[in-house]
């Protein structure tokens, strides 16, 4: 059997209530993280199971290795400087695993 | 290009679709019959089948933490075919009321309501439910106290969404099936919350 490792794509790095930061990064390509969460820094808020990389998979590969998905909770007014309501209003993204650091 | 005046029978996307069934069905990969089938249970599945999920959280305190559990399984558990749906449910509570979007394109929980309304997959809903969602729910009629916080989510990957509204005062003594009748297709987005009529 296969032993879960840190250094396995597979495995899980971050567990509900850690803080994270989605990469500020611009590839081509399918990508899934949508623009105006990048460079923002956020909690996890569930780990969500682990499937297929989006970004292989409309290629035509076969989305190996496959990633980890995690919900990430942001502070709207973290994310919009100019957003007004309460100040603990969220938006609550998923996040692939090689999106976060 | 089209040309001005020349009847256009179909439209480009139309064209690519009738394209790929013909192609399908001519290498054998599908059947028409299959085609038809699979059309006809997308058409069967309507906002209902959500509100009976609702409905039953309503009145079963053990169903709603399942279905807060593992929406996916509670849906099976009262005999929903969801097949490839992976199901989070949100609940909204007298603190928070949440709403849904896809913001990348228009990912929306079809085994549970159906085919999406144009509005949801409008540039316009996309761009601003995420960045002004309170702005958004006025334009649907629905004014969210200040005090309470909203949860967006943004159902950008592999899992689905569905709202799990709060159950109006006057209807204690109502049953499941009329509780149904309340729970419209916009209370499970949250963009409205279920009203007496």
């Amino acid at each position: 059997m296969k032993v879960k490792s840190g250094s396995d794509p597979d495995f899980p790095r971050f567990k509900a209530g850690d803080r994270v930061r989605v990469r500020k990064a611009y590839p081509l390509g399918h990508i899934r993280t949508p623009y105006y969460i990048r460079g923002h820094r956020g909690v996890i808020e569930r780990f969500c199971g682990v499937f297929g990389n989006p970004e292989e998979l409309a290629q035509m590969r076969s989305g190996e290795p496959r990633q980890p998905l995690y919900r990430v909770r942001f502070l709207q007014k973290d994310v919009w400087p100019a957003y007004r309501g309460n100040p603990e209003d969220v938006v609550e993204v998923e996040i692939f695993q090689h999106w976060l650091e | 290009m089209s040309e001005p005046g020349k009847y256009q029978p179909y439209s480009y996307f139309q064209l690519m679709e009738v394209s790929l069934r013909e192609l399908l069905v001519e290498k054998g990969v599908l059947t028409e019959a299959q085609i038809a089938d699979a059309v006809e249970d997308m058409r069967q599945r309507s906002p209902e089948r959500g509100a009976q999920v609702v409905a039953r959280a309503w009145v079963d305190p053990g169903y709603k933490r399942r279905l807060l559990a593992d929406g996916t399984k509670a849906c099976e558990e009262i005999g929903l075919d969801v097949p490839a749906l992976r199901l989070v449910v949100v609940e909204n509570t007298p603190q928070t009321h949440n709403m849904i979007v896809c913001t990348l394109c228009s990912c929306y929980p079809r085994m549970l309501l159906g085919i999406p309304p144009d509005w949801y997959k409008s540039r316009n809903y996309r761009s601003r439910a995420v960045s002004e969602p309170r702005a958004v729910l006025e334009e649907f009629g629905l004014s969210i106290d200040k005090n309470r916080t909203i949860r967006v989510h943004d159902s950008t990957a592999d899992m689905r969404y569905l709202v799990l509204p709060m159950r109006p005062a006057g209807t204690e003594d109502w049953s499941e099936e009329r509780l149904t009748s309340i729970v419209t297709r916009d209370c499970m987005i949250g963009v409205a919350v279920p009203k007496l009529s």
